[in-house]
């Protein structure tokens, strides 16, 4: 009986636990290059963990999340460049201040629609932000962007060679910081609220009806999956060591799309699984051949063509078929 | 005075070519309900075959007047992709959720840039020639290129054009019976998949025509066509998505202000222009002359 009762959750930490080990004992194993790509792949996933709280759970395609992930990054460059912080924490909480302040502006105008017009609003406010940094270079550097030195980490000064910094220390400062927002944004969407939200998505008026607000419930979720970016583009930062405005760009709000799809945005871990297989796919794309968005431009369309579901659904495919034919 | 005028047939210039972004888009919107992503990429493809295909005629010592004949060869080629990609593409999608459509395009605009990149490689291609052959004309004691106004001539024709198109051809009464009632246009016998596929052409015709046009004043270059999607998408949500009436207003709404920013307030030229398209959203949701 009482296995009977654990049996989701017994489930769950059969394929939790292996992974959490593989992630840990990830810089040990590999060499430094492929911890890297990792990394920015951890780092992605929770951007699009938080773009999925909009897209998979209530039903809104933002195509400008480019701008929050951006102003996470340029957060992080301003205060190292104008007030010569160097510490990560402090980097991390004025990254999330001003992307909640940032989607709560951007996200008043864009809630009061849904579907397409969402979108196209979304991709146009973002280009607001892409067009002060480009046009601003001598406050944001323009193209050239700003350096980002390495940080330190609660409190450390940061180790001297940068490689090794990036893929043991900060390797396992992102894990951290991962592993606490896969566990919030587990909570958000299992919450009332996150019912709510998946309720709005289903049915905007059997959601109003039941007294949902709707416009306050995006616009909640607007913001927290804005701060989920702004966090990333934080992390992003010192790993790159330099905020563009490559990051703010629309088309990077189309990557971010991408890897929800790639992932499969119906699943809770299929952000995750998209965000880190896409940083793969694009490193080794990238690598093999310079029209590599050539490549990826195919993969994305025979995939929404294909595979809408992604991988997980590919998965829970595979796993649904076991299962019948045990 | 004459600084006035100047800058009021610079922005009447880069109106026309806005319309004829923004209005391809619109239409393709009015009639399929897809927002093409991919609609920049093709006024870049118009932009690119009418440069490259200039300067081919240009090197074999073709007079002027071929070359000016040779113009039109942008917009044809967009209008013969778009003729391809819809019903290969797009046609499958229809009756998927929009989320998928934008995605799709997405996908085709990488490929397309990239194709672009493949084929005509990563230096700029010009037209200057034609650009040249036109001379200057003196407006008030201040020269003006003539092609400019060419260009302005181009725009206002193709506005009338469709217009004319739309509003006093059988076939445009067809098109917006489709637009407005897909399936009742289809119960009363409306073939709706060649009206998508002929409106999709006219679209990307359309934008085709704009990259043609405005090559000769300004090089085809890499990344045209993302920045002009961008520009487009601030001219239709202004006027109101699928209203061809808005992308007029709205080409020449972005082109005023374009041109005032500028000249008065360049570091800000942009974001004024996101400003107003927000504001224009907050006040009338559905652009100045979209239907809710």
């Amino acid at each position: 009986m009482t296995m009977e009762k654990h049996r989701p959750l017994l489930r769950t930490l059969a394929w939790v636990i292996p992974v959490a080990i593989a992630l840990l004992a990830a810089p040990h194993v590999v060499g430094p290059f492929q911890t890297l790509t990792l990394l920015y792949g951890l780092v992605f996933g929770i951007a699009v963990l938080g773009f999925n709280l909009l897209l998979g759970y209530t039903g809104l395609l933002s195509f400008g999340h480019s701008a929050y992930f951006g102003a996470g990054a340029y957060t992080v460059a301003f205060m190292v460049k104008y007030f010569k912080v160097a510490s990560m924490e402090l980097f991390l909480a004025g990254s999330v201040l001003i992307s909640v302040i940032i989607s709560l502006l951007f996200g008043v105008v864009c809630v009061r629609y849904t579907r397409i017009f969402f979108g196209i609003l979304t991709l146009a406010l973002s280009q607001v932000l892409w067009s002060l940094a480009f046009k601003f270079f001598w406050v944001t550097g323009g193209t050239d962007g700003l350096r980002v030195p390495t940080p330190s980490l609660l409190g450390a000064a940061p180790l001297a060679d940068k490689m090794e910094f990036l893929a043991f220390q900060y390797y396992y400062y992102v894990l951290a910081v991962f592993t606490v927002c896969v566990i919030v944004m587990w909570v958000i969407v299992h919450s009332p609220f996150g019912k709510a939200l998946q309720a709005i998505r289903d049915n905007e008026t059997r959601a109003e009806f039941i007294g949902i607000r709707i416009r306050r419930y995006r616009l909640i979720a607007f913001v927290v999956s804005g701060a989920f970016a702004g966090l990333a583009g934080a992390l992003w930062a010192p790993l790159n060591g330099l905020a563009t405005p490559d990051v703010l760009v629309w088309t990077f709000s189309g990557e971010i799309v991408f890897m929800a799809v790639l992932g499969g945005f119906n699943s809770f871990i299929g952000p995750i699984v998209g965000a880190v297989a896409f940083t793969y796919l694009k490193t080794y794309a990238v690598g093999f051949t310079v029209y590599w968005q050539l490549l990826l431009g195919t993969v994305l369309v025979v995939l929404v063509l294909a595979l809408p579901k992604g991988i997980m659904g590919m998965v829970e495919l595979l796993v649904a078929k076991v299962r019948r034919s045990r | 005075m004459d600084f006035l005028l100047i800058h009021g047939l610079n922005a009447l210039l880069y109106s026309s070519v806005l319309f004829l972004i923004a209005g391809g888009l619109s239409l393709i919107y009015g009639v399929m309900r897809i927002l093409n992503l991919a609609h920049g990429s093709l006024y870049a493809i118009g932009a690119y075959v009418t440069a490259w295909s200039i300067g081919a005629a240009a090197a074999a010592g073709a007079p002027n007047a071929v070359l000016l004949l040779l113009l039109p060869a942008g917009a044809i080629a967009a209008a013969a992709v778009g003729a391809v990609l819809e019903p290969t593409l797009l046609r499958p999608f229809y009756k998927r959720p929009e989320e998928y459509q934008l995605l799709v395009t997405f996908g085709l605009l990488m490929i397309l840039e990239d194709l672009i990149h493949l084929v005509w490689g990563p230096n700029p291609l010009s037209a200057g020639r034609v650009y040249e052959s036109f001379g200057s004309i003196t407006i008030s004691g201040a020269r003006y290129p003539a092609y400019n106004l060419a260009v302005i001539a181009v725009g206002i024709i193709a506005a009338l054009f469709l217009w004319a198109f739309i509003y006093r051809t059988r076939f445009g009464v067809v098109l917006r019976a489709t637009s407005q009632n897909m399936r009742m246009a289809s119960a009363l016998g409306v073939n709706v998949n060649r009206i998508y596929i002929q409106a999709f052409t006219i679209g990307c015709f359309m934008a085709g025509l704009g990259g043609a046009i405005v090559v000769p004043g300004q090089s085809a270059v890499l990344g045209m066509g993302v920045d002009a999607l961008i520009l487009a998408f601030v001219v239709v949500v202004i006027g109101g998505l699928g209203s061809l009436e808005g992308a007029f207003a709205g080409a020449l709404i972005v082109g005023f202000v374009r041109e005032a920013g500028v000249a008065l307030f360049p570091e800000v030229e942009l974001a004024v222009l996101y400003l107003i398209a927000a504001i224009v959203l907050f006040v009338r949701p559905a652009g100045l002359f979209g239907r809710a």
